[in-house]
């Protein structure tokens, strides 16, 4: 075989293989769809699931996902910006930045099931926190941290030295500068890196099995005292998550539209999280044209 | 005057500040650290419980065949604790899914980088983008309603097994090992492939004799991330695996992985029981091997370094 069709061949191998791999993307996507969508209906979103008879909904698991996301980022979004100001601005290189970062990385590379094994051991069991979104959010946090930190020091570490140095020259400081120039000018990709993040911990149930719970007691939405036990808001009350839900009825589901109610719950997981991916790019561009004059 | 002195000696209120800023900054850091050190902390103490305090031995874990904790062997008054069947089960399923993804994925990376740059791009960034953000209770569920029923009408049997995890982890890890391949061959050097062709190469000649040589190292780098996210993957490996811990005896006969015994069983057990306390011994596992792929990682990035 000469060089040039050994060329046309691999081109050839090349294109199919590409073509291959978006024939899976699209075929998932739209057995996904196909399945799920004629399964939604405003009932099926809104009303609590059913454990033996048909035409149960996954309105409280939609609601614990939301609950939960929120509560962990609320939690890691100030720590993981913290941590990316100190490696982006402060961190000299050193003996203890190498060994933060290393640990960052191995964080990030952990299994998301032993960092909920990690959570059970230390919020469900020493703590006694039991299966509730607290425990959950804080799992998550752990799983999120890592990813969360690198994103935003990679925004940081965007905005031109110049800003630094004009920042400088002002004689203001260095935090002064960093919360009154970096952060504003980074603000567009952070909230992209946010976002995009969100969407990981919303489609995430291996670290949410054992911390989180895999019931969903039945709540009363006219009730909005955190300390009570059926409230919504309650933190301390176990949460079973859509993701979770779509796992637990696969592995243990009795009731008889098992297929039609989690081909429903996975298109719903799947158009949120897609949902977060577009917005996420677009909300990026849009405060970026409102923020700056670019 | 003197108080002139004295406000120039004090710190001003901007340097409070910034040595406010700095210490939160860091303490937030501190907290990453310190969670890292007592994950390992907790779940390696939980686990060497089994060997220490529960006394069995290191051999039998590791290269016994039987799993069945909560029974007890009349002959040696030992129970059934061999783990080998998931540590070859988790292994199997990680090789087989990543010898499959390696060619799709650097296919495909060099379409983006090097066949059709722009239209490429334009149509795979997204596709890649979207398949790692497909949560892996779908894959899962994908998995259970499609590949299984297909492994059984093909190769008979129940369909659950190393066969269908290996597709399931295949499509999961392809994304992975694509987007940082594509970072790896985009940092080739320009001038590599004009030489290339200048010297009259056709494009497989520079792709196969340049190109993918110099991005050895990190197509390697990509490929044992890839490796690393299969091995820890819980879920959709457990919905399609069988969870049967038995040796695999054929792809397509039940098995489980150390992931999926351990989501089976943590919460069927009594905490602080050998049966609870062998399954953090498998937890265990899987944060040395994460461990062990994170230095992977680093010595090729060495070696990759000195050439």
């Amino acid at each position: 075989m000469n060089a040039k069709t050994a060329d046309k061949l691999a081109t050839g191998i090349i294109y199919t293989i590409s073509g291959i791999v978006a024939l899976i993307l699209v075929a998932m996507l739209s057995f996904i769809l196909v399945r799920g969508v004629p399964h939604l209906s405003w009932h099926f979103l809104t009303s609590p699931a059913k454990a033996f008879e048909a035409g149960g909904g996954i309105g409280i698991q939609l609601f614990n996902s939301f609950y939960l996301l929120l509560l962990t980022m609320l939690i890691s979004f100030p720590i993981a910006l913290a941590a990316a100001i100190y490696l982006n601005e402060y961190a000299r290189k050193g003996r203890f930045t190498t060994i933060v970062r290393t640990a960052i990385e191995i964080l990030s590379s952990l299994p998301s099931v032993v960092v909920g094994l990690f959570g059970f051991l230390l919020f469900v069991v020493k703590f006694h926190f039991g299966f509730s979104i607290l425990s959950g959010a804080i799992a998550l946090t752990f799983f999120n941290l890592p990813l969360l930190t690198r994103s935003i020091e990679t925004s940081l570490a965007q905005i031109p030295n110049l800003q630094r140095e004009a920042g400088s020259a002002l004689g203001l400081s260095r935090w002064e500068t960093v919360i009154h120039v970096i952060l504003p000018a980074a603000v567009p990709s952070i909230v992209t890196g946010v976002v995009l993040s969100a969407g990981r911990v919303f489609g995430e149930a291996a670290a949410l099995i054992y911390t989180a719970g895999q019931s969903a007691p039945a709540l009363n939405f006219g009730d909005w005292n955190p300390f009570n036990i059926s409230s919504p808001l309650n933190p301390m009350r176990p949460a079973e998550t859509l993701a979770v839900h779509i796992w637990k009825i696969n592995s243990e589901g009795i009731m008889p539209d098992v297929s039609a109610v989690s081909a429903g719950a996975s298109a719903v997981l799947i158009i949120v999280v897609l949902l977060f991916n577009v917005s996420a790019r677009k909300l990026g561009a849009m405060l970026h044209k409102k923020l700056t004059s670019a | 005057m003197d108080n002139i002195t004295q406000k120039l000696m004090q710190k001003s209120e901007s340097t409070k500040k910034d040595a406010m800023g700095r210490a939160i900054s860091l303490s937030a850091l501190a907290l990453i650290v310190i969670v890292v050190i007592s994950i390992f902390a907790f779940v390696m103490s939980r686990g060497l419980a089994t060997f220490f305090h529960d006394g069995v031995s290191v051999k039998d874990f590791l290269f016994g065949t039987t799993w069945n904790p909560s029974v007890v062997d009349p002959h040696t008054k030992q129970p059934y604790i061999g783990a080998l069947p998931m540590i070859v089960g988790s292994f199997l399923v990680t090789f087989l899914a990543a010898i499959v993804a390696t060619p799709f994925a650097i296919g495909t990376s060099l379409f983006m980088t090097e066949i059709a740059q722009k239209r490429g791009t334009k149509i795979m960034q997204p596709v890649i983008e979207l398949l790692v953000g497909i949560p892996s209770v779908v894959y899962g569920f994908i998995g259970l309603t499609v590949v299984v029923p297909f492994i059984r009408s093909v190769f008979g049997g129940s369909g659950f097994g190393i066969l269908s995890g290996t597709i399931v982890l295949f499509v999961m890890i392809l994304p992975t090992i694509t987007s940082m391949t594509v970072d790896t061959l985009k940092s080739v050097p320009r001038h590599y492939r004009e030489s290339a062709l200048a010297i009259g190469a056709t494009r497989w000649q520079m792709i196969y004799k340049v190109i993918l040589r110099a991005a050895t190292p990190g197509i390697l780098t990509a490929i044992v991330f890839g490796m690393a996210r299969a091995f820890g993957e819980a879920l959709a490996v457990q919905m399609v695996i069988g969870n049967a811990a038995l040796m695999p005896q054929n792809l397509i006969s039940p098995s489980s992985t150390l992931t999926s015994v351990l989501t089976m069983g943590i919460g069927n057990t009594v905490m602080g029981s050998l049966q609870n306390d062998v399954l953090w011994t498998l937890a265990m596992i899987l944060l040395l091997m994460s461990l062990v792929f994170n230095l992977i990682v680093r010595a090729i990035g060495r070696r990759g370094e000195l050439k």
